[in-house]
Parts: structure tokens; C-alpha cells; sequence
């Protein structure tokens, strides 16, 4: 079996989400989805150990060889990735079954296709990753956008569902653009596996065709990892979604798309046609400057805190394209880092914010009055959460924000650097006042207890994550400089 | 009752043609165009057909949703499934040619019967699903 964890990584999923809407409401459908994430879990980290040793690995599915068939290819990038996105989603469903029970608009016989759209979600996900095949991509992106937008729209209030409703719009014309930007480069080189789309474009490049679907790819993609100023759909999207649906997306779908992005920049089109041809550096490095910055001020002015990380989390996009526009090892190391540890911080802060609504119903600034002294745990969670965010020393933030100063250093600019600074200190604004009025603003009139301890495990799973991670840098520092290095072609 | 009796009865003629051709769609797919998308299109708009002509009780008599909830599952569990088999018989995922231990080809035949019957039970279900949730609306 050994041999099919390519496939099974997918596969698993992709059979439990149709099982899950065959059960009845209850602890057996939710024992289900935790039992595939968790099996997905382990193949990720089982497939990551293997490439990490054997290297690359290559799947052909059903036996038709690439570059005919649709082949699953793995190396250091997308293993790293595949563990992010099985991880989070595994210690995200864990938090989810009594939020499911209490907190989602669905009457409670339907309760299971809460389990079926998150399940295809990770199915979508994970296929994204795996895969070596172009538009098998965007197969899977499509099942992993569907889903996301049935899962947003859940939410309790209302608005939810404008909130899907616009995410669903914008997504599908990122969708469609993706489609157009692949279907262009079949029309030049006849081929959508990714290493004969790499080995064929060159021949091509000079071809308008071939840049437009550059374009259109870029594009796409930045529609869908929610680049500034395509990230409109997202505040709203992650601030009215369920909390754990919240947090699961915030911390893999948009690092998906990046991964995407980098496949398509690195792997199919060449760092040296993206970058030195296309100068995509110069349009991506003020976007991503102006995205952390502005999305850092406005994130001060929130008065849902839900929103606050919703904005935050544009700004942290913007962290990771700029390594990107370094266009070097660190660079890229920095931003494949802060996948792994944003995906660390925002899940803790999203599952905290989750245990906050989940006792006082709802995550705004004025509500959250004293929590602080009558929810210790779930509010010790959200500090170190909020810490990492910020990049203190000894949190798993730090590591990311040093490659990503070391990177911009290494390439003399050292204004980049300074304000990489300067905007870590907007997030201390933000989230200080957060701090600031759940600890020492007088405690609720009303009775409010801890969290359930069926949300605190998973959301201090994750806050201690951040902690271990900021100290044992093996993972997000050492495998993230090797995915880097595959990426880049540097790789031995 | 009486109202409209040119459609009640066209409908009640052509109903088994299309029920039929949305067959012939799904088995011929191998050999013509077609395949388990379009049949299950074509399945599903006769019986939408059917529901907007006599009704959505009666449509609901003989296909209920807990059915149809059944069939998006079942479809999607197919598909998986002769991946999964594929994998047991000793083959990648999606390897029809391992079904048939003594030809390849017959292997490769029956895989892709049973894949897109898989896909054609699912479209099928969720169209009519689609039409039971917008026409039950308000009930």
C-alpha cells in the first residue's frame, strides 16, 4: 500500500465525504470525518518522510504513464504542503463537532452535509497539491471552491450568505481565468502535465499566447489566494463563515493558491521566464507592500474581531508574495515558512475567537468585555496566537518574519526590511486592543464560562504548535529551505 | 385535472423515450458521444419533466429525496470504488485493466461502464435535488 499513498492522500477524503452523507446526525458521522483526516494526516507526514529520503515520487493514476496520463507527483513542495493542509484539517474537525451541533445554521437532520462539503473541501485541497497534472488543478479547485462556498455559508448570521454568494462570484471568475490561462498553454505545447509543460514552454515563450496565459494564470490565481486588490471577498467571507470553517480556510485554502501560484511561476514557467522576462517581481512586491500595510491599518479599525484577523490575514498574504518577489532561496523559504506557521497562528486565533462566540455569541470588540478574566484558557490561547502573529521570539511567527528580513537584506533592500518591521508593529495595534479590552475592562455582567474543553484541546493543540515551532525549526525553517530549493531548481 | 391535457398527455408519451435515450446516452458512451454526464442530465430532465407536468407530490411518490440522497452518495461511491478495486486486484487507482485478470481490454471496458454509471446515478440525483429544493420553496 505503500506505494498508493499519492493516491490515497486524495482518495480517502474523497470516499468518506459520500459516506458521511449517508449517516445519520450524531458523534458517528463527525468519528468519521476525523478518522479520514486523520489518516490523511498520517499519509502526509508517511509521503513526507519518503520524498524527504527517496526523493520525488511519482504516481501514475490508472497506470496511464505521464505525460498521457494524469500523473501525481510529490516532492519536498507539495509534502510540505500536504501536511500543512491534513494537519490543520484534522485538529479543525476535532474543534468542529460541538460547533456543528450548536452553532450552524442547519436544522439538525442535515447536520452531516456539514461533514460531506468539509471533507470534499480537503478532498479539493489535498488534490491540488498532489497532483503533477495542470488541469487537474483546476478540477480540484473547483471541488474545493464549491464546497468552501457551501461551508461559508453556514454561518449563523446572515450575511453569511452574501458573503458566499460574493466569494462565489469572485472565485469563479478567478476559476475561469485559471481555466483560460491552462487551456492556452494546451493550445501551444498539447500537453498539461506539468514537467512536459516545463520542458515545452521554452521552445514557445516568446509567443503572445504563451504570455497571456501568464497573465491570465497570475491573475486567476491572485483572485484566489486573495492578493491585494483582489482580496475583497475575503473579509467578509472569513468573518461570517462558522468558526471552524473559518479557521480551516483561513489556514490552507489561500496557501493552496499560493502554493498554485508558485507551481505555475517556478515549475511550469521557470523562475528565470517569470521573473526575468516577465519582471512579475516588480508588480508583485508594491502589491504585496501595499497589501500589508493597508490591510494592517484597516485591520486597526475593526470592530469585529473576526474581521480584524480576516483583514490581518490579507496583510500575511502580502508577507508571503513578497518572499516570492525576492526571487531567492530565502525569500521563498520565508514565504513557504509562513505558510506553514500562518497557518499555525491564524488557526489558533480563529479557534479561540470560535470558543469566545461560542459562549458569548458573537466576536465583537465590545462584547468581549473582560473575557479575558472569565475565559483564562481560551484567552491564553489567543495571546500566544496574537504573539506569533506579530513574530515574537520563541513563536513560530519569529522564524518566518527573520527569513523574510534576512531575504530582503540579502538583496540590499533594506527599506523592505524596515517596514516589514514597522507593519509586524501594526499587528502589536490591532491586537492589543483586543488584549486590552478583554483583560482589563471590568468582567461580564452575565455568567460566561470557559470554553467547552472539546474546543480547548484542539485550540491549544495548535497554540502549542506555535510555541514548539518557534523553538524546533526543523520543519518550518529546515523542509521549507528544501521546498524552496526544488522550487527554485537549486535543489541537489 | 381536465387543464391542460396536450401536455399531461405528450408528456406521458414521451416520457419513456427520453427515460429510454437517456440510456442509450449512458450505455453508448463507450462506442459514441456521451457518457454518465449527459445521461444523467437527460434521466434527470425527464423526471423534472415529469414533476412539472403532474406535480411535485407525485414526482416525490416515486423518486423521495431520502432516494435521491442515497443516489448522489451511491454514484460518487461507485466512482471511488472501481478506483479503490483497482487497487485491491493489484493496479494503480483507476487501473481497469487489473478488473479482468485474463484481458486487459475487458477490464478497461467494464471500469469505464461502471465509472460512468457512478457518475450518471449522481448527476441524475442532483438535478432532480436541485428542482425538489427551488420547487419546494415556501411549502
Amino acid at each position: 500500500m505503500i506505494d498508493h499513498l499519492p493516491a490515497l492522500q486524495v482518495v480517502i477524503p474523497l470516499i468518506a465525504a459520500p459516506l458521511s452523507a449517508l449517516f445519520r446526525p450524531g458523534r458517528a458521522v463527525w468519528g468519521l470525518a476525523m478518522a479520514a483526516s486523520g489518516l490523511s494526516l498520517l499519509i502526509a507526514i508517511l509521503l513526507l518522510r519518503q520524498v524527504l529520503e527517496q526523493g520525488v515520487i511519482s504516481y501514475p493514476m490508472g497506470n496511464w504513464p505521464a505525460p498521457w496520463g494524469i500523473e501525481y507527483r510529490v516532492d519536498a513542495a507539495n509534502a510540505f504542503m500536504l501536511l500543512i493542509v491534513s494537519m490543520i484539517g484534522t485538529v479543525v474537525i476535532a474543534f468542529a463537532r460541538t460547533v456543528v451541533e450548536q452553532r450552524i445554521r442547519l436544522p439538525e437532520h442535515k447536520q452531516p452535509w456539514f461533514y460531506t462539503a468539509y471533507l470534499l473541501c480537503l478532498t479539493g485541497l489535498l488534490g491540488m497539491i498532489v497532483t503533477g497534472d495542470a488541469f487537474n488543478v483546476f478540477v480540484f479547485l473547483e471541488i474545493s471552491s464549491l464546497s468552501s462556498y457551501v461551508l461559508i455559508s453556514l454561518g449563523r448570521d446572515r450575511r453569511a450568505l452574501t458573503a458566499a454568494y460574493q466569494y462565489l462570484i469572485m472565485g469563479t471568475i478567478g476559476a475561469t481565468f485559471i481555466l483560460i490561462g491552462i487551456g492556452l498553454l494546451y493550445v501551444m505545447t498539447g500537453t498539461l502535465n506539468m514537467m512536459d509543460l516545463a520542458a515545452r514552454i521554452p521552445a514557445v515563450s516568446g509567443t503572445r499566447t504563451i504570455r497571456a496565459a501568464f497573465a491570465f494564470l497570475t491573475v486567476g490565481v491572485s483572485l484566489k489566494l486573495a492578493l491585494f486588490p483582489l482580496h475583497l471577498w475575503l473579509p467578509n467571507a472569513y468573518a461570517y463563515a462558522p468558526s471552524p470553517v473559518t479557521a480551516f480556510l483561513a489556514a490552507t485554502a489561500t496557501k493552496v493558491a499560493i502554493y498554485v501560484l508558485l507551481r505555475f511561476f517556478f515549475t511550469i514557467f521557470g523562475a528565470e521566464f517569470s521573473f526575468n522576462v516577465m519582471e512579475l517581481d516588480r508588480i508583485l512586491l508594491p502589491l504585496a507592500l501595499i497589501g500589508i500595510f493597508s490591510a494592517s491599518v484597516v485591520a486597526i479599525f475593526q470592530t469585529n474581531v473576526k474581521r480584524m484577523l480576516a483583514y490581518s490575514s490579507v496583510a500575511q498574504i502580502g508577507y508571503m508574495i513578497l518572499g516570492v518577489s525576492l526571487v531567492s532561496v530565502t525569500g521563498l523559504t520565508s514565504t513557504l515558512s509562513h505558510l506553514f506557521n500562518h497557518a499555525l497562528m491564524k488557526g489558533t486565533l480563529f479557534m479561540a475567537l470560535g470558543c469566545i462566540s461560542f459562549r458569548i455569541g458573537a466576536a465583537s470588540l465590545d462584547r468581549m468585555a473582560g473575557v479575558g478574566r472569565v475565559m483564562p484558557w481560551t484567552m491564553g490561547a489567543f495571546v500566544i496566537g496574537g504573539l506569533s502573529l506579530i513574530g515574537a521570539p520563541l513563536t513560530a511567527g519569529f522564524v518566518s518574519k527573520w527569513y523574510l528580513i534576512l531575504g530582503a537584506l540579502e538583496r540590499g533592500w533594506w527599506p523592505v526590511a524596515a517596514l516589514v518591521l514597522l507593519t509586524s508593529l501594526l499587528a502589536v495595534i490591532y491586537l492589543w486592543r483586543v488584549v486590552e479590552v478583554a483583560y482589563f475592562k471590568p468582567a461580564p455582567e452575565r455568567p460566561v464560562r470557559e470554553a467547552p474543553l472539546a474546543l480547548l484541546i484542539p485550540t491549544w493543540t495548535l497554540a502549542l504548535a506555535n510555541l514548539y515551532f518557534g523553538m524546533e525549526t526543523s520543519l518550518n525553517a529546515g523542509v521549507a529551505r528544501r521546498a524552496a530549493e526544488t522550487l527554485l531548481g537549486v535543489a541537489p | 385535472m381536465k387543464r391542460y391535457s396536450i401536455p399531461r398527455l405528450i408528456t406521458k408519451l414521451l416520457l419513456p423515450l427520453i427515460l429510454l435515450f437517456a440510456l442509450y446516452v449512458q450505455f453508448h458512451g463507450d462506442y459514441g458521444p456521451g457518457g454518465g454526464f449527459q445521461a444523467g442530465v437527460i434521466f434527470g430532465a425527464g423526471f423534472i419533466l415529469y414533476a412539472l407536468i403532474y406535480g411535485l407530490d407525485y414526482a416525490q411518490q416515486i423518486l423521495p429525496a431520502w432516494l435521491l440522497r442515497i443516489g448522489i452518495s451511491l454514484g460518487v461511491l461507485i466512482y471511488a470504488g472501481v478506483g479503490v478495486a483497482g487497487l485491491l486486484l493489484g493496479g494503480n487507482y483507476l487501473d481497469y485493466g487489473v478488473l479482468d485478470a485474463h484481458h486487459p481490454a475487458h477490464g478497461q471496458h467494464l471500469g469505464i461502464l461502471l465509472v460512468e454509471l457512478g457518475v450518471g446515478i449522481t448527476v441524475s440525483s442532483v438535478m432532480v435535488t436541485i428542482f425538489y429544493a427551488f420547487a419546494g420553496r415556501g411549502r
